[in-house]
């Protein structure tokens, strides 16, 4: 009897906790009240004693105690660095197959589908190298200040630390995220077609406290080149403009400990509402210059094509936009009633202020619930009740921000940018909701 | 690298609202940098060529360059799509002249090709200065860098065989550039001052706009675009991919992870390995492509006791003449264990299962 893999409280390793093929066959035949059935049929058929017994008095994972509950746990310090619940093993940062051909220049996805509140663990950042990483030693980073200052400077980590600091929390998101959904719909899932998207809160020093330091030409000195001491040595031009609000974060530190090596350890550049490319990893130098630097990722990578031919160059702000992460492209809804209907929204240009959903594909909208905190050029959860009726529905969140700015519809964005650009899709995504309880990734223009 | 002497700085800042005692608001922070320490990292070049090195290197040096540091992934005329994007193709005299990528528009070239994209000369410069080759990246003398570009621009059809790329003379290259008046700043994705304020980009005034629309927004819903079925499960499992307790599970799609990973460290994980690290860009299972075949090579060590040893060996050091004039280049991105086991799968036929 099938049913009975689902039986609570029966521990059993991934991946076999998953419905069972004679399952996903129930929930498609339309028997989506099939979990409670399956518990009724189950306990009705068992002829062993236990099983009965729970069948006639209720729940086994209540009347049977578990092991849990009758022996001794495992000490303190078992896990001098904890890790997360082998039940939670298949939210992974993961690659999409296909989509490049060498790991060190690739992209590994945070899977959004499984993550709460606003905050991305570290362990699931998600990963974008473009020479692969290192583990870089932090006795011997240096950062350097060059170009139009009084003093060009070194600065150990230990001098970088010693610093006045702040902690702030913010979104990074590659600007190529959900790039390869311009055309059409080409991944199942939003770990794939949002993934390339964090939120953490960042600790270290404002650029500028260390250009007023070196005394930086702030008159003349317009540009910035942020770069890298990986083997990519990536550079990318930051406006002064930024550096002076006093947003733009040398920073060290990452959800309360160091970054990890995936993401820049031990120094990387925090550059708010501005694509993942200029928040430069493994930070070696800072330039204050005159004019922007058109180096290889503003020039030849990271430039949006538009129909006319035309690239656009030095794209940098991430626009306005939201997903919903539950339910989303590549679940199963259990069965008709309750759900919480879960999403992250976020803006480069400041605060979230306003998300509305709608499950009938944007005829009809009302406005979510906004979790606190919501802060600016940080990711906002948003929450919004809904009662599933076993019928198909189209689910979609709208987010807007505190400049006025609606987040775009499919149509909208390609009436105007084409298919081609690769980077900056903050398009209204669509997640479709068939009898079966099956959710699938669709586009609505 | 900045063109400015600290001399010239302190001219410049002397204007500044800056002064010496902002260096001295955190004591015992921080230190100057010298000149041999600002040289050694300050390497990046402008679009107006501040930061270029001087040096020069012919065509012909270039391509003896090429087929050691570049030919492995990029092919020995620029033109591999095995690792990375091709770097030349799709570009025409008229692009040449006109300085607008035609192909951009039409669609009419299947790739966009890195000089089809680029804009400014220096940016390749820089890109190869800094960047390559991709397991040695910064391990170029200048004047090889020359000659590597100018191979480069020659494959593109921007200088003739014959030509030896200069810092006198990069700036006459610039003006050939095929996509050199492709760019457009004209957006709102830029986050500094404007260019009607000398700067880039709009001044954020944002190209799509949508409205809040609450109620009875729209007379159809049209599904423009569904995840084709062939997709379904090209992201593997997606039941093993979620949660599993909570308001969803993960939909079951293709084998259990468990049974599809079985062998570790079998021949399929030492294949993808080799796909993964790029080895499959050069050298086939059977047939030869840039490097021989796995087989071929397989053939050739067959009984030798310690062709093991001898193979790690040389693919950590690179080598050339065994199977002709195309160097190996050092892999040094791959671990010892790695390299074990690549070379042991090599030996024992580089099966696929």
């Amino acid at each position: 009897m099938a049913m009975i893999d689902v039986q609570p409280g029966r521990v059993r390793p991934a991946p076999e906790n998953f419905l069972t093929d004679a399952q996903i066959a129930a929930v498609k035949d339309g028997r989506r009240d099939f979990l409670r059935k399956a518990f009724l049929t189950a306990a009705a058929a068992m002829a062993a004693p236990a099983v009965a017994r729970a069948a006639v008095e209720g729940d086994a994972a209540i009347l049977e105690l578990p092991q849990w509950s009758t022996t001794l746990g495992l000490p303190v310090a078992t896990n001098p660095y904890g890790m997360p619940s082998k039940y939670e093993r298949g939210l992974q940062r993961r690659e999409s197959p296909g989509l490049t051909r060498v790991g060190g220049s690739s992209v590994a996805f945070t899977p959004l589908q499984g993550l709460f509140g606003i905050i991305t663990p570290s362990g699931l950042h998600f990963e974008r190298h473009h020479q692969g990483w290192h583990d870089v030693d932090p006795a011997k980073h240096r950062l350097m200040i060059n170009g139009l200052v009084r003093t060009q400077a070194v600065f150990t980590m230990d001098d970088l630390m010693r610093l006045p600091s702040v902690s702030r929390i913010h979104f990074i998101e590659c600007g190529a995220n959900t790039g390869m959904e311009w055309g059409n719909v080409a991944v199942p899932t939003v770990q794939y077609s949002h993934g390339m998207l964090s939120c953490s809160e960042f600790t270290g020093v404002p650029l500028k406290e260390i250009l007023d330091m070196c005394g930086a030409d702030y008159k003349k000195g317009r540009y910035v080149l942020a770069e890298g001491a990986d083997g990519s040595s990536m550079t990318r031009t930051i406006p002064m403009e930024l550096i002076e609000s006093g947003e733009v974060l040398v920073a060290y530190g990452m959800n309360g400990e160091m970054l990890r090596p995936e993401n820049g350890y031990p120094l990387r550049l925090v550059v708010p509402g501005v694509q993942g490319v200029s928040w430069v990893k493994w930070l070696r130098r800072i330039e204050v210059g005159d004019k922007p630097w058109a180096t290889k990722d503003e020039a030849v990578h990271y430039m949006d094509l538009m129909p006319d031919g035309l690239h656009r160059q030095y794209t940098s702000i991430q626009e306005c936009k939201s997903v919903i992460t539950t339910p989303s492209g590549g679940q199963l809804l259990l069965d008709k009633g309750f759900y919480n209907i879960s999403g992250m929204a976020w803006s480069g240009r400041g605060k979230v202020t306003r998300v509305d959903v709608s499950t009938d594909g944007g005829n009809n909208w009302r406005p979510a619930r906004l979790e606190t905190p919501v802060l600016s050029k940080a990711v906002t959860r948003f929450n919004i009740d809904w009662v599933w009726d076993g019928k198909p529905a189209i689910l979609q969140s709208r987010a807007v921000d505190e400049t006025g700015y609606v987040q775009p519809g499919y149509g909208q964005l390609r009436a105007v940018r084409g298919t081609k650009s690769i980077y900056h899709n903050n398009a209204i995504q669509s997640w479709k909701v068939v009898e079966s309880g099956e959710v699938s990734n669709v586009q609505v223009l | 690298m900045s063109r400015f002497s600290r001399t010239l700085i302190a001219l410049l800042v002397a204007g500044a609202a800056t002064s010496a005692a902002a260096w001295e608001r955190y004591p015992g922070i921080g230190r100057e940098a010298t000149p041999a320490e600002v040289q050694a990292w300050d390497i990046d070049v402008r679009p107006d060529f501040a930061g270029l090195p001087r040096g020069r290197g012919s065509v012909d040096d270039g391509l003896a360059l090429w087929e050691t540091h570049c030919a492995s992934c990029h092919g020995v005329f620029g033109e591999s799509n095995e690792v990375f994007t091709p770097l030349v193709g799709g570009t025409t005299q008229k692009d040449i002249e006109t300085g607008r990528v035609e192909a951009l528009v039409t669609g009419a070239f299947p790739q966009r090709t890195t000089l089809m994209k680029v804009a400014t000369v220096s940016t390749l410069f820089d890109y190869i200065q800094r960047a390559m080759p991709w397991t040695a990246p910064k391990s170029l003398k200048p004047d090889e860098v020359y000659a590597i570009l100018a191979y480069l621009l020659n494959l593109a059809e921007l200088v003739p065989a014959d030509f030896e790329l200069s810092d006198a003379n990069i700036h006459a290259v610039q003006a050939s550039m095929p996509n050199r008046n492709g760019m457009s700043t004209d957006h709102a994705m830029w986050p500094g001052a404007s260019q009607a304020k000398g700067g880039i980009g709009n001044g954020g005034m944002p190209d799509v706009s949508n409205v809040a629309c609450m109620t009875d927004c729209k007379k159809d819903v049209v599904i423009a675009s569904a995840l084709p079925a062939y997709a379904q499960d090209a992201h593997g499992n997606l039941a093993e991919q979620n949660r599993a307790v909570g308001q969803t599970r993960g939909k079951p799609t293709g084998a259990p992870a468990e049974a599809a990973a079985q062998p570790a460290v079998g021949a399929a994980a030492t294949l993808a390995l080799a796909k993964a690290k790029g080895c499959m860009a050069c050298h086939g299972v059977a047939n030869k492509l840039i490097g021989p075949g796995y087989n071929e090579i397989a053939q050739k060590y067959q009984g030798q006791a310690d062709a093991e040893g001898r193979l790690v060996a040389r693919l950590k050091a690179g080598g050339q003449g065994v199977w002709g004039a195309v160097p190996m280049p050092p892999q040094a991105h791959l671990k010892d264990e790695e390299l074990a086991q690549l070379v042991k799968w090599i030996l024992e036929g580089a099966k696929a299962q």
